[in-house]
């Protein structure tokens, strides 16, 4: 298990430099080009990307992201088409997937986890896997050296979080607010409530998603937090731009934010 | 005997459990706190079997068809769930989980719906007991059903179109699941039926346990004896496993009849959605497959835990029947007995009526789960009137 973190030891090496992680999240399989996009985003400054496996019934994500898998799964994209897309390029960046339980229970644990790590991928995001459930996927997945990224909620009570932590590798996913992914207008102030719950019991690297669509918003919600995630804004600009060079622009404008403000 | 409770993890045998998304987790432990102590609280259960009576008209009776046994050669009574308040057998449940949300001190009931009773039970219990209701239903029910969506907005709930995925009931679970995720605070999901995470399977078969008592009484009364079969229509299987639940112990042969385009049992393999662990129609890498049923209260690609775990134990049977036929056992039903069924339990009797020869000389007890007028609409226009 020693070895699987290397999203961790990224995202430590970010941090540590006194700099805020920024994970960007794009939908695999979303246009013909979207493995340059991957490339683009790296390039704009992306600690880490994260791919989005396209599931038909995603109860964790918003219109924007609930529309690209869709079309992507339109456009004949699978679970095995994606991961074949990744083999072979080498990333400047490590790479996580982020899908739903049941497409790695329909493969089988162990080839899921093997069929990531074969394809270049270092984690593993799982929203509907909560800890009562995780331990048959968690095995296979360390024994395939994948670090699976665990959740932690608003809701989630300061025992539970302690919990999460521990058996969260790569870094632990602070959901910004009550509910699904999305922009919203405003940062809520849940973003930063959960980020000091969470750096007050773990020395993991602490990120927050969900709710996260401007650079401004990016920079306040990493005030206390080690870095964002940023999922559907970047999403909406694939779907409307169609340009890896748009999608990498809009990555930089959050790049340079936190850098500059950090 | 009754069913067995499943463990605390959720689970009847391998199915069942509890996926959802972390932000969630702490309410379903909650409403499990909730439920147990509630269910075990006697000034509850007398408020919930005072709505059950006098509210809803409970008991329901038990029919015996007298011209299609004839017909049939077997001996038909029917569990006439259509009877109730709001016209099926969701009530039980609705009323149920109302009261435990007031009790949760929660403002708002958030539903999915398919064909509209569920919906529509859950509007009018959001009525009486003065909450907030929003019912999420698919745009294509929406259609199909525009009359319960009238019911629904008549009884001041807020009815939202789905528009995602096959805009079916699968993607109102979707789009309600979604609801809640964000409203958990002050909103109290009100699951339709034996489906979802730990404890809505359990907690709904509970509420629903009121058909089974009542119909082994009467069967017994009328009978003398246990029935030979009990069947009743299967979407996520409220009504069947309530019906089920009075006769697990008897000899009674349990037979659950699921539409040949939403058959989770007879075509789906175990998989993961909603919640839950059970069987599910899904391609080869896992993506959900659309159901296509006549009725859209079966309009569903899963089915409950509790019925994979009595198929995988081989106490009860699943079998599927054609849309051709439930058109044809609507109109048995209606010219033979005078009673209008809903298009959902017409697959129970497109069932019998199949099967007629296996069930010459037996006793079936059938859940009549729902009355037809929702229905007629769709059926003027397939019979072309």
């Amino acid at each position: 298990m020693s070895e699987n973190v290397e999203i961790e030891s990224v995202l430590r090496k970010k941090i540590d430099s006194g700099k805020k992680a920024l994970v960007v999240y794009i939908t695999g399989g979303l246009g013909n080009d979207w493995i340059q996009t991957m490339h683009s985003v790296i390039e704009a400054g992306a600690d880490v990307v994260e791919i989005g496996i396209p599931f038909s019934d995603p109860v964790m994500d918003g219109p924007i992201i609930q529309m690209a898998n869709e079309s992507s799964m339109e456009s004949g994209s699978t679970p095995v088409s994606i991961l074949n897309d990744l083999r072979g390029e080498s990333s400047a960046a490590p790479l996580a997937v982020m899908t739903y339980y049941n497409l790695a229970y329909r493969m089988g644990h162990e080839r899921f986890a093997s069929g990531l790590a074969s394809a270049g991928i270092s984690g593993c995001i799982l929203p509907d896997l909560p800890l009562e459930e995780l331990d048959a996927w968690s095995e296979s997945a360390s024994n395939s050296k994948i670090e699976t990224i665990l959740l932690a909620a608003p809701t989630t009570p300061d025992e539970r979080l302690y919990e999460i932590c521990t058996r969260s590798y790569g870094f632990v996913y602070a959901v910004g607010l009550l509910g699904v992914t999305g922009v919203r207008s405003e940062l809520a102030d849940s973003a930063i409530e959960i980020a000091s719950r969470l750096k007050k019991v773990t020395s993991k690297p602490v990120l927050v998603g969900v709710g996260i669509g401007t650079p401004e918003q990016a920079v306040k919600a990493s005030e206390i937090s080690d870095g964002v995630i940023v999922g559907s804004a970047i999403v909406q600009e694939m779907i409307d731009s169609s340009s890896p060079e748009k999608v990498g622009e809009l990555v930089s404008s959050f790049r340079n934010a936190l850098d500059k403000n950090y | 005997m009754n069913l067995k409770n499943p463990n605390e993890k959720g689970r009847f045998g391998p199915f069942g459990g509890r996926y959802v998304p972390e932000t969630l987790v702490p309410a379903c432990n909650e409403l499990e706190k909730s439920f147990i102590d509630a269910w075990n609280d006697d000034s509850f259960r007398k408020e919930l079997d005072s709505l059950l009576s006098d509210y809803a008209g409970r008991p329901s009776p038990v029919t015996e068809c007298f011209n299609l046994s004839s017909e049939l050669n077997c001996r038909l009574l029917l569990k006439r769930e259509d009877l109730n308040h709001t016209g099926s057998h969701k009530i039980n449940n609705v009323l149920g989980q109302a009261l435990l949300a007031k009790r949760m001190g929660k403002k708002r009931l958030v539903a999915e719906t398919g064909a509209g009773q569920h919906g529509v039970a859950t509007a009018t219990a959001a009525a009486l007991l003065n909450m907030e209701c929003c019912v999420y239903m698919g745009e294509v029910d929406v259609k199909r059903q525009e009359l319960n969506v009238f019911r629904m907005k008549l009884l001041g709930a807020e009815v939202k179109s789905v528009e995602s995925g096959s805009k079916t009931l699968k993607d109102a679970v979707n789009d309600a699941m979604r609801d809640w995720v964000a409203t958990v605070e002050e909103s109290y999901y009100c699951l339709g039926s034996v489906m979802g995470p730990h404890p809505y399977p359990w907690m709904v078969r509970t509420f629903h346990e009121v058909i089974g008592t009542e119909a082994r009484k009467q069967s017994e009364e009328i009978l003398g004896t246990t029935p030979d079969v009990v069947c009743a229509c299967i979407g996520g299987g409220s009504n069947a496993i309530g019906i089920f639940s009075g006769f697990i112990d008897s000899d009674a042969e349990l037979v659950g009849v699921e539409p040949a385009g939403g058959a989770a049992i007879g075509r789906g393999v175990p998989g993961v959605v909603h919640g839950m662990e059970s069987f599910l129609m899904q391609d080869e890498f896992g993506q959900v497959l659309e159901a296509e049923s006549i009725s859209a209260g079966l309009d569903y690609p899963g089915v409950g835990p509790e019925h994979s775990y009595l198929s995988s134990t081989g106490r009860a049977r699943y079998e599927s029947v054609t849309d051709a036929e439930v058109i044809d056992a609507f109109q048995l039903l209606s010219r033979s007995e005078g009673l209008i069924p809903a298009l959902e339990p017409a697959h129970a009797l497109a069932w019998v009526s199949r099967e007629r020869e296996y069930l010459t000389g037996k006793t079936v007890l059938l859940n009549l789960s729902g009355r037809g007028d929702k229905d007629v609409g769709q059926m003027m226009e397939i019979l072309n009137v």
